[in-house]
């Protein structure tokens, strides 16, 4: 519109709409408020397919794992780290805190978690990988992070971890940590007085 | 609307405001009331704010613990930076939007006027909510206010209190944008195309857009950490499957838009003060549109410069600091067309103008410091030390504040319709200038010497630099009773009559009313004509 | 006047020399330390390179802004032009910008992409952040494992002097002339110099953040995550650093003490540690209930 129109045209109305925009706004706001939540999955993709970090505890494909096949030309130090939060009384720890393996190679180690409090007590293992660029390549088939372990009072308890490094490891990653971190698990605890015979492995959520 | 229906037929200078206390402010929808209720409260939030500030710089006044308790000096942080940030700012802001957007458009009223009472009316509850858990049982958020869980969730029942608080800031604030909004888009008189539209209410436009982005963003990541509280979801909680780190990057996608929420009308601001006291148009108009509106696009791609230390991986560290760095030049473009808008004009230095110096000067110290933070290994030193303390302090104070009181210098004969006293507006203005560096520089030196921020106490090393920080503050808060007075003496005091000119240099409608502005005003469309637009020549 | 500035100058100049040789915080510090590590040189290196730029981008657009409002005032006559565009100008000042900001970008990428690489080290330290102390484990030391493990706390003079009214002098603590008020630890890590030492990071019940200034980086602890760094220290010392997350009530008083040690030295240290038996080591695992802190 040219300027001279507007002082031509003195009396053209306001358009009174606002509650149109309002009406758009408020949409724009709910969205808003959805995208909010909708973060959180986003946040997993985004971790998992953008920056490979692998968030999921979950066992990786054995399919996938299986046409790995092992590189004897590299060998990578996989440390292992066991942390228990101190809400909880169990003591943890990796039977061998460090191994050196061939990537693709299948290797098993084991844990050893005893419940030193004279309750059942479940807990939830966390696993972390550092560096977390290295965590995609880290399949675990076997592990007790999978499901809720159920220690009973002063029970002891050897638990397996079955992993594969992907032979597809950046070649500058030479040192792997793979690190689980075992937490109360209260609401699952707490069933365990309700329901008679508690099984250990119950499946995670 | 109503409002020009009824008043059509009067004289515009005809005050035909509602009688009685409560009609007139309670139950007000008029959009110059509703701006003096927002102002003054900003107003009463920044002393209560402020207030807090000085128990802060009191304890770390000198080394070894003499005024409180670490628990309650975290509680002053926490709710210090809620206060400052939702209670003065912001609200500041949005006053001053409020009484100006429709003057500068030509407009009668806010596109929804009722709706505008009850976004201001939210807000003293909201506060009171907030404040009141200072007296609870465990004391009030201890967290810091970016609420990081699992923290922010150790403390008592104050979090649920201050979620919910928060929840009615956000929604006052949703609903002052709305309204801005609407406003901007539908109420603009015959004429006033989007691109003649002064600058101030063109950042208020972006920032309004800003703010019905992200504030929903925040009421989420709040209320998840809610129900991660209270009705046993995991979201952040590493026991039950869930991640911390995710409420920081969910956080700061709100935070770092919030930031320049609290810079793009100050922008504006001083947009609109220098030219007015160059006497020359403003340089480069529509590329100081495109720097706000870049500047508020970048905002919602550069969250995670707020969190380099959490281990995010390389690439993600490499990105966010490019993105970063990128906001350098559109911020660059608005300091380099200040410059230029003052180049070859006719200086004159009343307060406004000193206070938006002051800002240019001052905020693009608090760039600068920006700019370092954003260099990932060297931010790996700087983070969460008084270095980032200086650098917002800088950019808030010195930036968004002083923008503020330069506002409110400039347009006070036109509230009032007296003029405040220049002396004394001089008076405040160099005491705060002086005291504000001599509070927030030194922060600089203590974060390069390796002090931590939110810190109680402290090695006697950094001794010498926090007295003279504390000095520093105690005397800028004391400078800011000055700031009450002037406004006090203008209001009710000075003989001064304002002009509905007031400044020889100002441009643009708002100036065409006359002073004090009537309680209504552009009942009847103004025409426009180019010449009275601050920014000269519309085609640049 | 002029003699005033220069003599200001000099002080500003000579405080940034002097201090910069110290690796922990001294009285006046005006900059950054150039730590213990090469890292931690380079970081400070960057550091100046994109402080400079900024005080000449600012000594240039400042000055312009002087010059402006003392040869534009109205008082001296100035009349207002009338110009307010200039596309050549704008051009300028949007491109200059940017090849600045690629100069600075460059060395800052390739010293992040040295800082994340934390291949080929030679010792593993796992850091654990509680309410409000560190525990440190040796994980790994040239592929043995040394098998020691501690907790690592505010020394208890601080602790003692920090407390509301303790009428207590902060200026009284010090190690060897050196104040060491609430930067002092009960066991400090005790590290090699000269070997590349990669640490693990986590938490237990909140955010902590591990920082040694000397060490040119922080890295924040995090419950359930565990985040990798490295460093590789040059010279035996002492170096301080605290927490800098905020993680409650403690947190300005749970400090870190890094004692780095020649290689022998470190080693003979390593051996006077007596390997805790089995069940001891994981029972250290748990974090005792109760804090001593706060």
């Amino acid at each position: 519109m040219k300027p001279e129109n507007a002082k031509l045209e003195p009396t053209k109305p306001v358009a009174h709409d606002a509650r149109g925009i309002a009406k758009v706004a408020l949409g724009v706001v709910f969205a808003a408020f959805l995208l909010g939540f909708a973060m959180v999955p986003i946040y997993r993709i985004a971790c998992e397919h953008v920056l490979g970090i692998r968030m999921s505890g979950e066992a990786a494909d054995a399919a996938q794992v299986a046409l790995m096949t092992e590189d004897k030309s590299r060998t990578i130090a996989v440390e292992f780290v066991a942390n228990v939060n101190s809400k909880l009384p169990w003591t943890f720890k990796p039977e061998n805190a460090r191994i050196e393996i061939h990537p693709g190679a299948l290797t098993e180690v084991w844990f050893d978690a005893s419940n030193l409090s004279d309750a059942a007590i479940v807990g939830n293992a966390v696993p972390s990988v550092a560096p977390a660029e290295a965590s995609p390549f880290f399949n675990k088939t076997e592990c007790f992070c999978f499901t809720e372990q159920t220690l009973d009072a002063g029970e002891s308890r050897r638990m397996p971890v079955r992993f594969v490094v992907d032979p597809q490891l950046p070649k500058e990653t030479k040192t792997l940590t793979l690190s689980y971190t075992f937490y109360a698990n209260e609401l699952a605890t707490k069933q365990l007085s309700v329901v008679p015979v508690p099984v250990a492995g119950v499946a995670k959520n | 609307m109503a409002h020009a229906a009824v008043h059509d037929a009067h004289n515009d200078t005809h005050d035909h405001k509602p009688q009685g206390f409560l009609n007139r402010w309670l139950f007000t929808t008029n959009h110059k009331d509703i701006g003096t209720l927002y102002l003054v409260f900003a107003l009463v939030m920044f002393f209560t704010g402020g207030s807090m500030a000085m128990v802060i710089r009191a304890e770390l006044f000198e080394p070894g613990m003499q005024l409180v308790q670490p628990e309650f000096f975290n509680q002053m942080t926490t709710i210090h930076a809620l206060v400052m940030i939702f209670g003065a700012v912001m609200p500041a802001f949005v006053g001053l939007g409020n009484w100006m957007i429709p003057l500068q458009i030509g407009a009668p009223d806010m596109a929804l006027p009722r709706m505008n009472n009850w976004s201001f009316w939210i807000l003293p509850f909201a506060f009171v909510l907030l404040l009141s858990t200072l007296f609870m049982n465990g004391g009030g958020p201890q967290g810091g206010w970016t609420l990081y869980p699992p923290l922010a969730l150790q403390g008592g029942n104050s979090i649920a209190f201050v979620i919910f608080a928060i929840h009615m800031m956000g929604i006052s604030s949703i609903m002052g944008a709305i309204n801005i909004i609407a406003t901007i888009l539908n109420m603009r008189a015959p004429g006033m195309d989007l691109l003649k539209m002064p600058i101030f209410t063109w950042s208020w436009l972006i920032t309004a857009f800003l703010l019905i982005a992200v504030m929903p963003v925040l009421a989420g990541a709040v209320t998840m950490l809610l129900t991660d509280k209270y009705f046993g979801t995991s979201f952040f909680n590493a026991a039950g499957g869930g991640d911390p780190v995710m409420f920081q990057h969910i956080f700061w996608f709100f935070g770092h838009p919030e930031v320049y929420i609290m810079i793009l009308p100050a922008f504006g601001i001083v947009s609109e003060i220098i030219p007015t006291f160059s006497r020359k148009p403003l340089f480069g108009y529509q590329a100081m549109i495109y720097a706000v509106a870049s500047i508020a696009f970048l905002s919602f791609i550069v969250w995670a410069h707020h969190m380099f230390s959490v281990g995010m991986p390389l690439g993600g560290e490499l990105y966010f600091m490019y993105a970063t760095m990128l906001i350098a030049i559109p911020t660059g473009v608005k300091v380099f067309n200040w410059v230029t808008t003052m180049w070859e004009g006719s200086l004159t230095f009343e307060t406004p103008m000193l206070f938006a110096i002051a800002f240019v000067i001052l905020f693009t110290i608090g760039g600068f410091s920006g700019l370092m933070l954003a260099i990932v290994p060297a931010d790996f030193q700087y983070h969460d030390t008084y270095f980032v303390v200086a650098h917002f302090h800088y950019v808030l104070v010195t930036g968004a504040v002083f923008a503020i009181m330069a506002s409110v210098y400039y347009w006070l004969p036109k509230w009032s319709g007296n003029m405040y006293s220049e002396r004394w507006g001089k008076i405040h203005f160099w005491m705060s200038v002086i005291s504000v560096n001599v509070l927030f520089f030194p922060q600089h030196f203590l974060g390069l010497a390796g002090m931590p921020r939110r810190i109680p106490d402290y090695n006697v090393a950094f001794a010498d630099f926090n007295m003279i920080s504390s000095i520093g503050g105690f005397w800028f808060g004391l400078s800011q009773l000055l700031f009450v007075g002037v406004i006090v003496h203008a209001v009710y005091f000075s003989k001064n009559r304002a002009t509905s000119q007031v400044w020889e240099g100002a441009k643009g409608l708002e100036w065409t009313v006359p002073s004090p502005a009537p309680h209504h005003t552009f009942t009847v469309p103004p025409v426009i004509d180019d010449s009275m637009l601050a920014h000269g020549d519309v085609t640049h | 006047m002029r003699r005033m500035l220069t003599a200001a100058a000099q002080i500003v100049f000579g405080l940034l020399a002097s201090t910069a040789a110290s690796a922990n915080p001294v009285p006046w510090q005006l900059n950054m330390t150039r730590g213990a590590s090469q890292t931690s040189r380079e970081v400070h290196d960057i550091h100046m390179i994109v402080l400079w730029i900024c005080v000449a981008i600012g000594v240039v657009v400042f000055g312009f802004m002087f010059v402006a409002m003392f040869r534009f005032r109205k008082s001296k006559g100035a009349v207002a032009a009338t110009w307010s565009h200039s596309t050549k100008l704008e051009a300028i000042w949007t491109i200059i910008p940017i090849i600045i900001l690629i100069a600075s970008a460059w060395p800052a990428t390739t010293l992040l992409l040295r800082m994340g690489d934390t291949s080929d080290s030679e010792m593993t330290i796992k850091v654990t952040g509680y309410q409000w102390k560190w525990r440190y484990e040796y994980v790994d030391y040239f592929g043995k494992e040394p098998g020691i493990n501690f907790v690592s706390s505010l020394e208890s003079q601080s602790n003692r002097t920090r407390q509301l009214g303790s009428g207590m002098d902060p200026n009284a603590i010090k190690v060897d002339g050196y104040s060491t008020y609430l930067i002092d630890v009960d066991k400090p890590l005790v590290l090699p110099v000269g070997v590349k030492v990669r640490f693990v990071i986590t938490a237990d019940d909140v955010i902590h953040s591990w920082w040694v200034p000397a060490l040119g980086w922080k890295q924040d602890a995090i419950p359930g995550i565990i985040n990798s760094t490295w460093t590789r220290i040059d010279e035996p010392g002492l170096y301080r650093g605290q927490c800098a997350e905020l993680c409650g009530r403690g947190h300005g008083f749970m400090p870190i003490v890094v004692k780095a040690l020649p290689k022998a030295e470190f080693e003979q240290w390593m051996a006077a540690q007596v390997p805790a038996p089995k069940a001891e080591a994981t029972a250290t695992t748990l974090a005792p209930t109760t804090a001593p802190q706060g």
